[in-house]
């Protein structure tokens, strides 16, 4: 057993450290407080290589392993969980669906684009009708004339906006359950595709995210992507990529909100002493710095487990739990340990919890991810 | 034009430094190393010059085996290879010792110019750039806030109290860079990758020509004696407010003749 990064791994890390120090943290609280996309930070993910990290050299991609993409996605969003999930949700969505599932010739016509920055991803699978239950979705795409028309909306999606490129799930085959969802891709500027505005949110202001509308939105055969009626199948394994990259984002606002208490607790003094020297706040620190490490490990095992070609949906469901609640309590403790200051905008702590809640809700709720969890162990289809 | 950056390596920012009382020297050993923040100023500016006028950008690092990270650091910038010299015989060099040996790499491969940091961010002597030019036997361009070449010509601006100089001389010289001068740019994912395909030369001290009397702990003419803290600040004085506190402050900066 080896519990230590490669050089590599440690010198990406190392990068994407530099990075979130310098570009993210409290650049992005002006846009926080405007509700307003940083494009200008965006753009500097591209030339970098955060935009591909995934995608095989071939097609312009760093090539990066899970390892290397969840320590990148932890340092972004410790730096900022908006312009992380921005990133991952580009990465591990719309990205990564057209490298797995796509052929030769989209992956030729998107990959390129989407690595290097040029278009920013967006995936849609979810709706106002059915989050959760998924398969339930209601779009649909017809086969008429030689060309697919889709119609339906997409809701919450991220990127959906500021995309230029979106791959969205809809029912090819109304009759079946089954086997009858089948994905697409979407260029920005397709007749009958739009996106709404975007929604005001509890947090993560500084990332898109918005409604994707498609009123007889015309796509042609090429943008079918993967095989017509496997677009639910697909998308799941699609997910579980995300959830690992999910995981990540809560270890990485975890840490952040762990090293706001830090920092707070040995400047701020009462009753004559700095708050390090109170029990009861040690005893917080201990315990939510024991549970980054464990959401830590639990998620680059997961990300282990999917380097090495063997089942990750299991180990990514407990990640993505275990990581996102402790993202939630890591940042609940940190208001607290900040006392009014915690409870104010000038400080990052107030940020980060309200960023912290969307850990445990987006890519499958918790509640989804026990159901998950439980049906493997307890045998259950 | 070849350029050659002497870069070196120096413990992450964010650690405190440790000096071992024996040796008086800063504790490496087990301490997290980056490509000095100054240095990477020199790697960016020669990147750029290489960028616009063609040419390579060869790194030279004089350091323990643990700088390797740093080396690949500046790879990943964008260098196109690395000299690092390793070798126990130069450990404990001072100032000159290192300048002599820096001088001896850079000599093994024909060069245009030799960039350096002002100074070194751990020891920053800023002793070793004007040893190394001469000892190269090329003029040094100091304080460099901007650096353009034409032709043969390398014009700098050199900060000054009041503004700056413009000096410029012929290839083949040292320029040292200040803080200012740029922003270095942060490694791309490729190039972390591609930093590991490139070239490390090494060479020991005896390769380079150098022997127990100019390099090392043998070679160092300069000796430190002691390694001291900064005098404490004696206490300040706590006026408390009992209604009167203004007059006594004011009382208190009279006696300081400072109103
Ligand atoms: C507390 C202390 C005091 C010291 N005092 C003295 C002294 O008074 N006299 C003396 O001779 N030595 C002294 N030394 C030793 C001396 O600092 C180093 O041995 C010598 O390498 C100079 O390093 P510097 O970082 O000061 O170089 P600087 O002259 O500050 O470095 C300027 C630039 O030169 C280049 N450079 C310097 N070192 C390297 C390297 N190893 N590899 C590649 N490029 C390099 C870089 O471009 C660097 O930015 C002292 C060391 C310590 C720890
Ligand atoms: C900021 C943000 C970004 C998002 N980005 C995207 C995106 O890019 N692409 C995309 O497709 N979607 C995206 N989503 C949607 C997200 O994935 C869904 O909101 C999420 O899956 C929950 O679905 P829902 O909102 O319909 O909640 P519901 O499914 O209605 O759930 C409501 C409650 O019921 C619980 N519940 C539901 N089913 C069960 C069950 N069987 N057992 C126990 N409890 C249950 C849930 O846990 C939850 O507490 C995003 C959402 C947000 C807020």
């Amino acid at each position: 057993m080896d519990f230590e990064l490669t050089d590599d791994q440690k010198r990406i890390r190392r990068a994407a450290r530099e990075f979130a120090e310098g570009e993210l943290g409290d650049a992005i609280a002006p846009y926080d407080e405007r509700q307003t996309f940083p494009h200008e930070i965006v753009k500097k993910l591209g030339p970098l290589g955060f935009l591909g990290v995934l995608v095989p050299d071939e097609y312009g991609g760093a090539g990066l392993d899970y390892v290397s993409y969840a320590l990148i996605v932890e340092e972004l969003c410790r730096g900022d969980a908006s312009v992380g999930i921005t990133m991952w949700a580009h990465n591990s969505l719309c990205t990564n669906h057209i490298t797995v599932f796509g052929s030769e010739a989209q992956k030729r016509r998107y990959l390129p684009r989407l690595a290097s920055g040029d278009v920013l991803g967006a995936w849609g699978l979810t709706e106002a009708g059915s989050g959760s239950d998924a398969a339930a979705l209601r779009t649909r795409a017809e086969w008429r004339d030689g060309e697919w028309v889709l119609n339906g909306s997409k809701a919450f999606i991220t990127n959906a906006s500021v995309g230029g490129l979106a791959v969205v799930l809809a029912r090819t085959d109304p009759e079946q359950r089954s086997r009858s969802i089948s994905a697409f891709i979407l260029e920005r500027g397709t007749p009958g595709f739009r996106a709404g505005q975007p929604y005001r949110k509890l947090g993560l202001h500084a990332s898109d995210t918005a409604e994707l509308i498609l009123e007889d939105a015309r796509v042609p055969a090429a943008g079918l992507l993967g095989e017509r009626g496997m677009g639910f199948v697909h998308a799941l394994q699609v997910l579980e990529g995300g959830r690992i990259a999910m995981a990540a984002m809560g270890v990485g606002i975890a840490e952040a909100a762990l090293g706001q208490s830090v920092k707070y607790m040995n400047q701020r003094t009462a009753f004559g002493r700095t708050l390090a020297e109170f029990n009861g706040l040690q005893g917080m620190i201990a315990e939510v710095a024991a549970e980054v490490e464990v959401a830590r490990l639990l998620t680059l095992r997961a990300a282990y487990l999917k380097d090495t070609g063997r089942p990750a949906r299991h180990a990514a469901a407990m990640a993505k739990l275990f990581a996102s609640e402790t993202a939630m309590k890591a940042a609940s403790k940190a208001v607290q340990i900040h006392g009014g200051a915690g409870y104010i905008t000038e400080f990052p702590v107030e940020r980060i919890f309200r960023d912290a809640k969307l850990t445990e809700i987006g890519e499958g709720t918790s509640e989804i991810q026990r159901l998950v969890i439980a049906r493997e162990i307890l045998q259950l289809s | 034009m070849n350029i050659v950056v002497c870069a070196k390596v120096v413990p992450l920012s964010s650690v405190t430094i440790r000096i071992d009382p024996a040796t008086r020297r800063m504790v490496r050993k087990d301490v997290s190393q980056e490509l000095d923040p100054q240095a990477a100023k020199a790697v960016e500016e020669a990147l750029r010059l290489t960028e616009k006028h063609g040419g390579s950008v060869t790194v030279v690092v004089m350091g323990g085996e643990d700088a390797t990270i740093g080396i690949r650091g500046a790879l990943a910038m964008g260098a196109t290879a690395a000299i690092h010299l390793s070798d126990p015989a130069l450990a404990g060099s001072d100032a000159l010792g290192t300048a002599k040996a820096l001088a001896a790499a850079i000599r093994k491969a024909p060069f245009d110019l030799v960039m350096c940091a002002t100074e070194s961010s751990d020891s920053y002597t800023g002793l070793v750039p004007g040893q190394l030019a001469q000892l190269l036997g090329v003029p040094p361009l100091t304080f460099a806030t901007s650096v353009t070449v034409e032709g043969r010509t390398v014009t700098i601006k050199r900060q000054s109290e009041g503004g700056y100089d413009v000096v410029s001389a012929e290839l083949p010289l040292l320029v040292t860079v200040t803080t200012g001068i740029n922003e270095p740019r942060y490694p791309t994912l490729k190039g972390i990758m591609g930093a590991k395909k490139k070239e490390i030369k090494r060479y020991t001290a005896a390769e380079l020509g150098l022997g127990p009397a100019e390099v090392g702990e043998s070679g160092a003419r300069e000796k430190v004696l002691t390694v001291g803290r900064p005098p404490a600040r004696p206490a300040g004085t706590i006026i408390q407010d009992d209604g009167e506190g203004g007059k006594k402050i004011a009382a208190f900066l009279a006696d300081l003749k400072l109103i």
